[in-house]
């Protein structure tokens, strides 16, 4: 009897590794009523009284086990029913997804938000103001009196003999150094305007983001230091930066600053135009003169100035060769930002 | 400023270097050059030719056989279809393989007959009449000059020289000058530099016996000098004089005209010379114009002088404008045989004032407006005059006239070292900063530097701690990154809450865009706006550069639409624009300055109706902070459909924003045929009625019970008149009231809509009963019918 149960485990065993193996079957022919283990269980009272508990727990083993078995069989053969079923719901994944537009902001915007966060992160603040201003503010407290040669390279709209568009973003800082002592560490981005005809590179409006630092024992080499780690951190880290003397009345010493080319790193290429270079700032240490105009002693305070196209910037950055493309605002222009 | 080397090498003669390091040196010492170029480089092999032979080409008429001694030894044959060619004529030939000014020449047969060459005109050598006053335009140059055959001529004429264009800063008018620039160019690459001191002999006389100078204006003209010459001869001026100015890119005239031209391009002094035989009075008065008085200047245009403008006169009439150009009633002419020199320092700003507002910049007044050196007017006149007698253009009188009413100050300030070192980040020693500042002409003595006269730039300690760095090399100063105390660089309120704007609108799905902020007058016609708006008063450009660009937007709407405008005009189907633009109202004084606001404008065509605007205007306003807006009907704003259109309204009464569809006749002013809907909203308002404070509620513990409603009630009936009523009606009950239904048509009446709404109701202490709902149900019908005058839908 021993024997039978044995075989009947080994039996199921065997039965359950055929592939297509009907467990109902298999159940009704092993435990069913008429089934081959209860037949065999039938037959318990030819046993000894000795015997009997020893076969009775074998025959308890034996059914358990195959009750075991058919639980983890029918597991298996549901499992595998579903994974037909989800085949068969199978979706082309490289149909296209239902359209969510999502907008794009401005190329000039993204340029202009790039250069905001590193310089708070430098601790700057930023600093605004009027776009229509005394032309006090955007010229003679930066050291550009009434009929100074320069005031030809910067040919302004006027509003009223006193009150013009301002021409760069420098008359935000005259405003700040009025209102606040130093230490500043100021960034003033925004509008300006010159009397240049729209063209390839030429816009009546465009935007500048100017910077100014003023404390006591501020160096040229400060200087340095800030715009390369801008340069480093808005053109990448490779990224270096070069002065040129150069004139502007409201610093001195002044200079043009150029970045390695971020296109093809000094390579050259179109966008640098083959000298590895692009000029892309004006900076230099305050003058004295417009210091003091705003109330800050020069003999104790010293500070540096700095200001850049964001144009300029924009366009070296995606490549672009007309400027009016930023002002049109084509859809098909501002989606590929 | 163009400066030819051969001239700049006269003062530095041992410079050693080609033009590319040349000008990469001189930019990074701060004269910045813009780029060079070899004049007639592109003519090679053009040597003098003597025509000993001319026979006719046996079968072309027009061309004939030359035989030409080229200095090989043996003939040369050129063919010519030149009239003005003759035997024993000296010719330049190009000799085949030869480049000349607009092409290559080979060896070539003409009718059969081999051409080993071409005989040049001017125009093949890069020269004009100018240059080689003797020449004809339309044929060969026969040479004049003393040469061989066989000579190379673009040294025999002197053609070749690398002009260096410089960009000079407005702060340094004595580098537009060859010796400022040798000045700079010497202590750039620390080589000597060789002035010259030009010497006259004179012929006697006296400068007196033949005019006075009066300078009634010291202020405006601080100096006037000047010189006669007698017996002058007009006349081409010499090969070199007429090479050297065309290099500079100045057009040779005559003897004295160049004369006076050369001394400005060598030493920055703008010369002028005046016809003695037209100065009535031999006097000559530097004095204010009466205003109206009219001036011919030289170029034949007549001008209307105000008071403030200086001119140079005689006792009748004025014969210049100071500093600008000379009077054509004085001119040099063929026949002129006197000339009085002028060489004068003029106020800067008067010259620049005359000059613009007379339409003529100059050469010289672009040199007087940024202020000249007064010590110079004198070596500048004898030099002029130096060269007259080189030239034999006449006879030098001997004296000199010098008004020099107002004198130089020489700048003195010490020398800082320390100071210097540290504002710049340096650290040079005493000995190296004099030798910079002696090598750019400064004086140090004992501690003090004294300023030439020629540098009208320097004032303060910043001024030589540029010279002394530009000389040493900005780049080789150290970055360093500036002690200061840790400070949090923060956005403001206003900076946060637009970026926060923008950034939602890009995730609504609208693209941002940027347009100007000045606009046509005429735009506000295009969207309607009624002849007596007050937003037409805009702040308005004196000098616009055109009337597109001519006033101050009051209103961003015309921008937007002109956007969405060009999208449509190119076929873009679908389109969702913003812009966060500034506007600007003028204040009522026009001293003061406008106010500046930022409106928030969006905009869209082709996805999406006026629902989906009122979506998005309250999804800004949701996200922007801003609870308890109303919407109100706006029908008569004429921009806006007057059955579409909406203003949100605060809680306290302020309108705070408008949107709708643009009204089909404005759309169509912008060639739109569909429906266009946009939206401005003040950024101020949105800003000032945000409020980001929340306190947590608790999360409803009874269930809500909820019923349906549906009415069919008027067209004019509003839903949110409807829904204010309901919630008015269920008090604190009603949780959430939600149109799901608007049906017109079939068993609607005409002028009807069947409205559907559903009501939840939530009690936060116990669970509804239906008893309880169907109080509030009947509540809510019962105000309905009593307010609104509508029923369920039987």
């Amino acid at each position: 009897m021993r024997e039978k149960l044995e075989n009947i485990r080994k039996e199921v065993e065997v039965l359950l590794q055929q592939p297509d193996v009907n467990l109902e079957e298999l159940r009704i022919r092993y435990l069913g009523k008429k089934g081959e283990l209860t037949s065999v269980l039938r037959g318990m009272g030819a046993l000894t009284a000795e015997e009997r508990p020893i076969v009775g727990q074998l025959a308890n083993d034996v059914r358990s086990f195959i009750e075991n078995a058919l639980a983890i069989k029918a597991e298996e053969q549901k499992k595998e029913q579903m994974k037909m079923k989800f085949m068969k719901e199978k979706l082309d994944v490289t149909a296209p997804g239902n359209a969510v537009k999502v907008g794009k902001r401005h190329p000039l915007a993204k340029v202009e938000m790039e250069m905001w966060d590193i310089f708070l992160g430098m601790g700057f603040d930023i600093i605004e103001g009027p776009e229509v201003e005394y032309d006090y503010y955007n010229f003679q407290a930066l050291n550009i009196p009434e009929n100074h040669p320069a005031r030809d390279t910067q040919d302004t709209f006027y509003i009223t003999n006193n009150i013009l568009l301002r021409s760069q973003t420098s008359p935000v800082q005259v405003r700040a150094m009025e209102k606040q002592k130093p230490p500043i560490r100021v960034i003033s981005p925004g509008r300006v305007y010159r009397s240049d005809a729209v063209d390839a590179t030429h816009s009546p409006m465009f935007h500048q983001l100017e910077g100014l630092v003023v404390d006591k024992g501020i160096t040229m080499g400060d200087l340095k230091g800030t715009l390369e780690l801008f340069a480093q951190k808005m053109f990448g880290p490779e990224t270096k930066i070069r002065f040129r003397p150069h004139h502007f009345p409201f610093t001195e010493p002044s200079a043009e600053v150029d970045v390695s080319c971020f296109v093809c790193g000094g390579k050259g290429c179109r966008v640098c135009k083959g000298e590895g270079w692009i000029e892309i700032l004006g900076a230099g240490m305050v003058h004295p003169y417009v210091l003091s105009n705003c109330g800050i002693d020069p003999e104790v305070y010293s500070g540096f100035a700095f200001g850049m196209g964001i144009e300029r910037i924009t366009m070296c950055k995606y490549g672009m060769d007309d400027m009016r493309l930023l002002y049109e605002n084509d859809v098909r222009f501002l989606n590929q930002f | 400023m163009n400066l030819p080397m051969k001239w700049l090498k006269e003062f530095v003669p041992s410079l050693n270097t080609d033009p590319k390091h040349y000008s990469d040196v001189m930019t990074d010492t701060g004269s910045k050059v813009e780029g060079y170029e070899t004049l007639s480089e592109e003519v090679q092999n053009v040597k003098v030719g003597l025509i000993k032979k001319i026979e006719r080409h046996p079968d072309a008429d027009r061309l004939v056989v030359c035989q030409v001694d080229i200095g090989t030894g043996t003939d040369t044959q050129i063919i010519t279809a030149a009239t003005n060619v003759f035997e024993g004529a000296l010719v330049p030939v190009a000799v085949a393989p030869a480049h000349v000014m607009g092409g290559e020449i080979k060896k070539t047969k003409m009718r059969g007959i081999e051409s080993n060459g071409m005989f040049c005109s001017i125009a093949e050598l890069g020269l004009t009449l100018n240059d080689m006053p003797y020449a004809i335009e339309d044929g060969i140059l026969i040479l004049k000059e003393d040469c061989t055959p066989g000579d190379d001529v673009k040294e025999l004429l002197q053609i070749e020289d690398t002009v260096v264009e410089f960009e000079i800063t407005s702060n340094r008018p004595d580098c537009l000058s060859v010796i400022g620039l040798a000045r700079e160019t010497a202590a750039s690459f620390n080589i000597p530099a060789v002035y010259h001191t030009p010497t006259v002999k004179g012929s006697g006389d006296n400068v007196e016996n033949y005019i006075s100078v009066e300078v009634k204006d010291t202020e405006k003209c601080p100096r006037y000098s000047a010189r006669y010459v007698k017996n002058v001869k007009i006349e081409p001026s010499p090969l070199w004089l007429r090479m050297r100015l065309r290099a500079a890119g100045v057009r040779p005239i005559n003897n004295i005209v160049d004369i006076t031209n050369y001394v400005m391009l060598e030493y920055g002094q703008p010369m002028h010379a005046f016809d003695y035989a037209c100065l009535d009075g031999s006097k000559i008065v530097v004095r204010t114009a009466a205003e109206g008085e009219v001036f011919k200047s030289l170029d034949d245009k007549d001008h209307t002088l105000t008071s403030d403008m200086l001119v140079i006169a005689d006792e009748k009439k004025a014969v210049a404008l100071a500093g600008v150009m000379g009077g054509a009633n004085s001119e040099i002419k063929d026949t002129t045989t006197a000339v009085v020199f002028e060489s004068a320092n003029f106020l800067g700003s008067s010259v620049r004032t005359t000059a613009r507002d007379c339409g003529m910049r100059t050469e010289s007044s672009a040199r007087f407006e940024k202020g000249l050196d007064p010590e110079m007017t004198l070596e500048a006149l004898n030099r002029a005059c130096e060269l007259v007698e080189m030239l034999g253009a006449g006879e030098v009188v001997d004296g000199i006239i010098d008004v020099y009413g107002k004198k130089w100050e020489q700048v003195v300030l010490p020398l800082e070292c320390d100071r210097i070192n540290k504002f710049l980040g340096v650290n040079l020693d005493e000995k190296y900063m004099t030798e910079i500042l002696e090598r750019l002409g400064f004086k140090v003595e004992n501690g003090m530097i004294y300023s030439p006269s020629f540098r009208i730039d320097i004032g303060c300690m910043n001024d030589i701690a540029e010279e002394i760095i530009r000389i040493h090399g900005y780049n080789s100063i150290e970055s360093t990154l500036f002690a200061s105390d840790v400070k949090v660089g923060l956005p403001t309120e206003s900076q946060g809450y637009r970026r926060r704007i923008c950034n939602f609108l890009c995730s609504l799905g609208f693209d941002e865009i940027y347009t100007f902020s000045f606009i046509s007058p005429k735009y506000y016609d295009k969207i309607a706006l009624p002849a007596n708006s007050k937003q037409r008063n805009s702040v308005v450009i004196s000098n616009p550069l055109g009337e597109d660009t001519s006033v101050m937007r009051t209103t961003a709407i015309p921008s937007i639409m002109e956007v969405l405008a060009h999208n449509n005009n190119h076929h873009s189907e679908a389109v969702s624009l913003y812009e966060m633009a500034k506007v600007y109202i003028p204040s009522d004084d026009i001293t003061q300055l406008p106010e500046e606001k930022f409106k928030v404008m969006a905009g869209f065509y082709g996805n999406g109706d006026f629902y989906r605007m009122k979506g998005v205007v309250g999804a800004i306003l949701e996200n922007g902070g801003i609870i308890d807006c109303d919407y109100r009907a706006k029908s008569d704003d004429p921009t806006f459909h007057p059955g579409r259109c909406a203003e949100i309204v605060t809680a306290d009464g302020k309108v705070i924003g408008i949107f709708g569809e643009i009204h089909p006749d404005v759309a169509s002013n912008y060639g739109i045929d569909c429906p266009v809907y946009v939206a401005e909203l003040d950024f101020n308002e949105l800003l000032e009625n945000s409020n980001f404070e929340r306190k947590y509620k608790h999360l409803p513990k009874f269930p809500a019970s909820t019923r349906d409603f549906a009415f069919v009630c008027a067209e004019e009936v509003e839903v949110g008149a409807i829904e204010k009523v309901m919630k008015k009606a269920g008090g604190k009950l009603v949780e959430n009231v939600k149109l799901f239904d608007v049906y017109r048509g079939a068993q609607v009446p005409e002028g009807m809509k069947s409205l559907a709404f559903k009501v939840t109701m939530r009690s936060a202490d116990h669970t509804l009963t239906d008893e309880e709902a169907d109080k509030a149900t009947k509540k809510i019908l019962t105000l309905l019918e009593r307010e609104l005058g509508i029923t369920l839908r039987a």
